[in-house]
């Protein structure tokens, strides 16, 4: 249909400048298992030196991409190049690509060291050598003294670091990263996220980097490739993805956002909740039906006479730096974020600038999201858990 | 409240100990008294050094070479196909499982007998080639009748902890290992084969144990031509009522078993601790 044509990649840009040469490349790539479409012809490319991440729901296809890109998973059709070359039957110990495991997969039976030389080992390396090469991952990891350590009672960060070593010691041109601080508690994660960004940056090395944490993708990534449904949905810079996001599907998965229905009536003007906003958007069809979005930073609460629109506050949460409130305006339950403490129950008025405004075209996710009514915390973190432990399974 | 369940926690242990003492114990006991006294209940060591005759150190030599044959042939049988298993869905494995384990269903007796109608000069095999009209050839009455029938035996007790210790052999590894530079013959020799070692070793006992000790096998798969431990012990008791020299037997039997564990438990190192 038309709609998917806009999905394409074409035409849109990476967060790296063109002049880094493209380094793996997906053209028209599709995978099922037992008739299920997992990748739905997608085309990516990816960069040198670029850090990318792929970012997506359990279920997406993000982990297959991983998994064809390394050499595990075989495309039903379609073409992968690495520098230009198509490597579709080059087995993964063939790869210039190493990866780092969801769950470290280090080697039971080998210590720390025998662990991070195992690949030199392949190559059968002269012992001072490997001597070398492994001192010197262990020193990027923070692990020296570690050597001789029994890989089993590591804690999870040292595990961590035990992985990344071991694949990066190869040198690779590209690191694939499968969720791998899926595991750990979210000070380490936070931690880890900055080694981790660092490490790209000293290396040069270009990492694909999976994650169903939007955070993680926005705050570490050069380039975010949003999928969903085995389809990618948008790709671009972080910023990009946020303020610019191309249906409903990327604007509820990227952050918080409100999402309406609404009509197109003219260039830089839209209708929605029976009130004309002025926006910044054009190109539209008159009276185009279309999705708005408006991030819940971007509200105003204004007294009730000077409102846009005027609803009924439902619930109001202290979340530290902001107020999370709930709004009600015609039926349609609103996130707002303010600084303002306003009581439950009260009448407020919000007020939206037209750069809070941003329209997106029909999709088939249109109506799916963007609605708080059914909204709670504890329900977003239950659903967030399951993800991790399902991911596997892809 | 911990006091009580740590008494029910002992006495979940006294089954146990009562069968140890009145099955294990109690006739290793019986056997050492034997070994160690003549027919009148003095004490000797006359019936272990008179197994130092050529004709009984036939016999222990004989019996070690064909268990250590017939063990080395299960492992290099049941390997692979403890790895085939382990790779089929967990339904799959079931199933194979149970095929493996099928034969031990029918009586020893028969499938022994069983044997002997496959193998004999006149036998089925044997008259099939007939009927190729190729030449027959001669299996009842040779160490490879008697070889061929403890490794039928004892192939399943290979197989089975070959498999539980491979099936729960995690996928990543193997993927892992060629990620890095690993070839499908390195994934074996790197991974699989270290991380399988604990089931190498117990299922090298479950075959070995049994091999060296079996009797009637030989009987009438070697036509009595190939003596075993396991035959004369039973010979001593069955025929000549010569408790003492049986039991002497049995007990340097128990020495060598011991030894062979001993060895093999050296060279499985830190993490083989399985057995004995």
């Amino acid at each position: 249909m038309n709609e998917e044509k806009i999905l394409e990649p074409k035409g849109v840009t990476n967060g790296l400048q063109n002049e880094h040469k493209k380094i793996v490349e997906l053209i028209d790539v599709a995978k099922s298992f037992d008739g299920e479409v997992v990748l739905d012809h997608i085309n990516l490319v990816v960069k040198e030196k670029e850090f990318m991440t792929l970012l997506g729901p359990s279920g997406c296809g993000k982990s297959t991409t991983l998994n064809i890109i390394a050499g595990f998973v075989t495309p039903d059709t379609g073409d992968v190049l690495f520098e230009n070359v198509k490597i579709n039957d080059v087995p993964a110990n063939k790869r210039h690509v190493n990866t780092v495991f969801q769950k470290y997969a280090l080697f039971p039976h080998l210590n720390v060291y025998e662990n991070i030389a195992f690949a030199l080992r392949l190559k059968k390396l002269s012992e001072e050598e490997i001597y070398e090469r492994v001192e010197e991952m262990l020193a990027m990891v923070n692990l020296r003294g570690f050597e001789k350590r029994d890989v089993n009672l590591l804690s999870g960060g040292q595990q961590q670091r035990v992985a990344i070593a071991r694949a990066l010691i190869n040198k690779p041109k590209v690191l694939l990263l499968d969720e791998p601080l899926a595991a750990l508690d979210l000070k380490l994660r936070k931690d880890m996220q900055n080694e981790l960004k660092n490490m790209q940056r000293k290396t040069g090395i270009t990492f694909i980097y999976v994650t169903h944490d939007q955070e993680e993708a926005l705050s570490m990534s050069d380039t975010v490739v949003v999928m969903a449904n085995g389809k990618i949905q948008q790709i671009g810079t972080p910023t990009d993805i946020y303020n610019e996001p191309e249906n409903a599907f990327v604007a509820d998965f990227i952050g918080e956002s409100n999402i309406i229905d609404g009509v197109m009536l003219d260039d830089y003007k839209a209708k929605f909740s029976g009130h004309e906003f002025e926006c910044l958007d054009k190109g539209f069809n008159k009276n185009e039906p279309v999705d708005v979005v408006i991030r819940p930073e971007d509200v105003d609460v204004v007294p009730v006479e000077k409102g846009m629109l005027v609803g009924m506050v439902t619930s109001v949460t202290f979340k530290g730096v902001h107020y999370e409130i709930i709004v009600d305006i015609d039926n349609f339950k609103w996130m707002i974020q303010s600084t303002d403490y306003v009581a439950p129950n009260e009448k407020i008025g919000i007020y939206i600038e037209p750069d809070a405004i941003h329209i997106m075209k029909k999709s088939e996710f249109s109506n799916m999201f963007g609605d708080y009514s059914s909204f709670s915390d504890e329900l977003e973190r239950l659903s967030d858990t399951n993800e991790e432990e399902n991911e596997e399974d892809e | 409240m911990n006091k009580k369940s740590n008494i029910l926690k002992q006495a979940a242990a006294y089954p146990h100990i009562v069968w140890s003492v009145l099955f294990i114990i109690a006739p290793l006991i019986f056997v050492m008294y034997y070994a160690f006294t003549d027919k009148e209940g003095r004490f000797t060591l006359e019936n272990i050094t008179s197994l130092a005759q050529p004709s009984y150190l036939e016999v222990f030599l004989r019996s070690l070479c064909f268990a250590f044959l017939a063990t080395v042939i299960c492992l290099i049988i049941a390997y692979p196909v403890a790895y085939f298993i382990s790779k089929t869905s967990p339904k799959a494995q079931k199933i194979l499982i149970m095929l493996v384990t099928l034969p031990q269903w029918l009586n020893f007796l028969i499938r022994t007998y069983s044997w002997m109608a496959l193998l004999e000069d006149t036998g089925i095999i044997n008259t099939i080639l007939e009927s190729l009209n190729m030449q027959p050839i001669h299996m009842i009455n040779t160490p490879f009748a008697v070889i061929l029938g403890m490794v039928y035996n004892f192939l399943p007790y290979m197989i089975i902890p070959l498999h539980s210790v491979m099936s729960k052999l995690d996928n990543r590894l193997l993927v892992a290992a060629s990620d890095l530079g690993c070839n499908q013959f390195q994934v074996m020799t790197r991974i699989v084969l270290p991380l399988s070692k604990s089931g190498i070793i117990s299922g090298i006992t479950m075959v070995f144990v049994p091999s060296i000790s079996t009797f009637y096998i030989s009987q009438k798969l070697g036509g009595g031509n190939f003596d075993l431990i396991g035959d004369t012990i039973e010979r001593q008791f069955q025929t000549a009522y010569n408790y003492n020299l049986g039991a002497a037997m049995s007990f340097v039997l128990m020495i060598l078993i011991v030894i062979s564990m001993a060895i093999m438990n050296k060279y499985s190192d830190e993490d083989g601790g399985v057995i004995v």
